[in-house]
């Protein structure tokens, strides 16, 4: 039985499920996933790659037989969302890796998503088709005409069932509004409008009108070798259509109220945390950025992510180390630019416990109430279904116990980026290079 | 102060990992990724403090042992016109630039009038080696008859613990233009501040407040055996905010910055290996060494 929405995570036990993607070890570039969500029931999962490709896949409808095997994720849709495309005026190649994406509120039988690459968001449709009409008076079934002289008599089309087919059509593109690339989209809990979010711009759309947008923030410096910090995400409230915040590579968090002016520029809180000077290191600026802003859903809190750390923030900052023990291993992470990743975070559904991944394909949840973590893995070796996935130990220094990984064993080519917690369930989706993990709670 | 005890890579290599880095960006598919190069740009700024504030110690280190070197030569043969020339040919070998000499030939000719002011060695020298690792654009050779204090807001410190006068003395300067033999005096205040913004007035040769020193020539005869004792390796924080505004580097640059660095820094550094063997420990102290930097080694994992 499903535990409520999404219950404490040390209480959970979590076990392999399933998971998508090529099993050889050489990886295709454009397989790369790059972005993973939830809608906002749970039943669709979709999942963005480099190539450009978004692959929705669908929870079947639970059976009723056999409970304890909680539903399968299947593919729903498959669809090239972006192409890659030549900016013939700065000569610049932009590429169609599909950044980030987000569902739209369901409204009715379609389902919208937005999905956006470095300069262009587009508003797909997913609607089913599962009947076709049948009997045209003019038609032939395959679509000739028929010889009028042979039409004697007329009739009413009919739908008839037919095999479920999905389509997804794109009804909206939203281009030409950024001069840097997009790092972020969040749609407005007022679900008409979203923001978009570059660099060092972030503009509001409506999702009706795809040739204006409003600039709500502008950080580029008059001289832009005044510049020292850029936006790194962003996100709406989840209830406060006028509230929003954006990160930066700072460290920093801005909170900001569409009401206050046009262009808000101006924060109405800002967030942040005082360096600790015993800690500085030729690092410290890349290390304090922060890669993904994330608010809880009851929206009383928000969560940042930055290279070691995951921050929870209310008036107050609770700061939950992921894997401190890569903090003297700077100087290597950044010869190998693995100090440039980005983790993503995410919310279980009830704001309990958070998710961030890590390196070696393993993943940390850090439980706020029990203030306790667990580091998992996912791995091919643990994907009998149903296997219970063991806690992993990482030995940062001195005599390696039993069962621990040393941090030099770490493969940090092997990196969890992106996740996402099913809104209600205890279901997570966890990709890794190229393969997505899906693992739910164990049911007994 | 960065704590450059995690790092088994020196600023120096950080400086040549990041100018690559900054390089291949241009070629990278999707555009230059501004995020990335203003993060390379933090690294590169900050290992460029630390080089800078190694190369100021060592050529202060350098320069204070040269001058209690020829003082205790002067004590012996009071012929301060000879001297000029010796100095001359040894702060050339230590600083790659004869304009570097000025100071301390400077420093030296008082002397002769019998100036009652101590003089320090000022390491104007050091002035050169920032210079040199900024874009050529921005800096013209220096103004050898000049003295440049813009860099190292350290040596005020030293400059009292050299004063046998109390240390309200300390703070006054004396400045001799070789060109027109003018000698000013004048106070010295906390340049690190102004260090980025004046070396720009540096290069350009505008007067920029110098550094005072005292030459009390007593000083040295009656308190030479004590010299070795002092550390003139002390060196206040760079702060932060001398380089306020960061600039990622002008890309037009960066092809220059690479061919500079690429080298090793070796036309800056020849003479390192010699000096150190100089040194000999006498005059700057494990401690003092240590305190530069201690680099331990991380454990490489790939």
């Amino acid at each position: 039985m499903v535990s409520g929405a999404g219950g404490g995570g040390n209480d959970v036990q979590w076990c392999f499920s399933q998971v998508k993607g090529a099993i050889d070890d050489d990886v295709a570039e454009a397989d790369i996933i790059s972005t993973v969500e939830f809608n906002h029931s749970g039943e669709l999962l979709a999942t963005g790659d480099k190539g450009g490709r978004v692959v929705i896949f669908q929870q079947e409808t639970e059976n009723k037989s056999q409970p304890q095997c909680r539903s399968e994720y299947n593919v729903y849709s498959t669809f090239q969302s972006h192409e890659p495309e030549f900016d013939y005026l700065k000569s610049l190649e932009i590429e169609e890796k599909i950044n980030k994406i987000r569902w739209l509120p369901q409204k009715n039988a379609a389902q919208f998503l937005l999905s956006t690459n470095d300069k262009t968001i587009k508003l797909w449709k997913i609607s089913e088709r599962d009947k076709r009409p049948e009997g045209y008076n003019l038609k032939e079934e395959d679509g000739r005409y028929r010889d009028a002289t042979t039409i004697t008599t007329l009739r009413v089309p009919v739908f008839r069932p037919m095999d479920l087919m999905v389509e997804a059509s794109p009804r909206r593109v939203f281009a030409n509004a950024h001069t840097y690339h997009i790092n972020s989209i969040s749609v407005n809990s007022d679900n008409e409008t979203y923001l978009s979010a570059d660099d060092l711009r972030i503009n509001l759309w409506h999702l009706e009108i795809t040739d204006r947008s409003f600039n709500i923030v502008d950080i580029k410096p008059a001289n832009m070798e005044e510049l020292t910090e850029v936006i790194t995400a962003a996100e709406f409230h989840p209830h406060q259509c006028n509230t929003f915040v954006y990160s930066s590579s700072k460290g920093t968090i801005r909170l900001c109220d569409m009401r206050a002016s046009a262009l808000c520029d101006k924060h109405s809180k800002l967030f942040e945390e005082p360096e600790d000077p015993s800690n500085r290191s030729f690092f410290s600026e890349i290390i304090s950025s922060i890669s993904d802003v994330k608010f809880s859903h009851n929206g009383r809190y928000m969560m940042t992510r930055d290279y070691l750390s995951v921050k929870i923030w209310d008036l107050n900052m609770e700061n939950r180390p992921v894997h401190e023990y890569l903090r003297s291993k700077l100087c290597s992470l950044y010869e190998n630019d693995c100090i440039f990743d980005k983790f993503e975070c995410c919310w279980n559904g009830n704001d309990s416990v958070v998710m961030t991944g890590s390196y070696n394909n393993f993943f940390r949840m850090l439980d706020r109430t029990q203030r306790r973590d667990v580091t998992l893995e996912a791995s091919r070796e643990s994907c009998k279904p149903r296997q219970v996935l063991k806690p992993r130990r990482v030995c940062a220094g001195g005599k390696r116990k039993k069962d621990e990984i040393s941090v030099d064993s770490l493969d940090f080519n092997k990196k969890i980026l992106h996740t996402a917690w099913h809104p209600q369930e205890n279901i997570i989706a966890v990709a890794t290079t190229n393969n997505l993990y899906i693992f739910q709670e164990k049911v007994n | 102060m960065i704590n450059t005890m995690e790092c088994a890579v020196d600023a120096q290599s950080l400086i040549s990992i990041s100018l690559r880095k900054i390089h291949n960006s241009r070629t990278q598919r999707g555009g230059i990724k501004l995020h990335k190069n203003l993060l390379v740009s933090y690294v590169l700024r900050n290992a460029r403090q630390v080089y800078m504030n190694e190369k100021y110690a060592e050529i202060y280190r350098m320069q204070q042992y040269e001058e209690v070197m020829t003082v205790c030569n002067e004590i012996q043969e009071l012929n301060p016109l000879d001297l000029v020339e010796d100095c001359e040919e040894q702060t050339a070998d230590c600083c790659g630039s004869a304009n570097e000499s000025a100071s301390l030939c400077g420093a030296l000719l008082p002397v002769s009038h019998q100036a009652p002011s101590v003089q320090h060695l000022q390491p104007s020298s050091a002035c050169s080696v920032p210079l040199a690792l900024q874009s050529e654009e921005v800096c013209k050779a220096p103004e050898p008859s000049f003295y440049r204090s813009c860099c190292a807001e350290a040596y005020p410190v030293s400059n009292c613990d050299f004063s046998p006068v109390n240390s309200m003395h300390c703070n006054k300067t004396t400045v001799l233009d070789l060109d027109t033999h003018v000698v000013t005096t004048v106070e010295n205040g906390y340049l690190h501040q102004d260090c980025c913004a004046s070396l720009q007035q540096c290069c350009q040769g505008a007067q920029s407040p110098a550094k005072k020193r005292k030459l009390d020539f007593g000083y040295y005869v009656s308190e030479i055996e004590e010299v070795p004792d002092f550390t003139p390796c002390k060196r206040a924080k760079f702060e932060d905010s001398s380089y306020a505004s960061t600039e990622p580097l002008d890309t037009s640059n960066i092809s220059n910055l690479i061919s500079i660095f690429g080298s090793g820094f070796s036309g800056l550094v020849s003479r390192q290996a010699d000096l150190e063997q100089a040194l000999n420990g006498q005059f700057c102290s494990k401690q003092a060494l240590a305190s530069l930097g201690a680099w331990t080694r991380a454990i490489v994992a790939f």
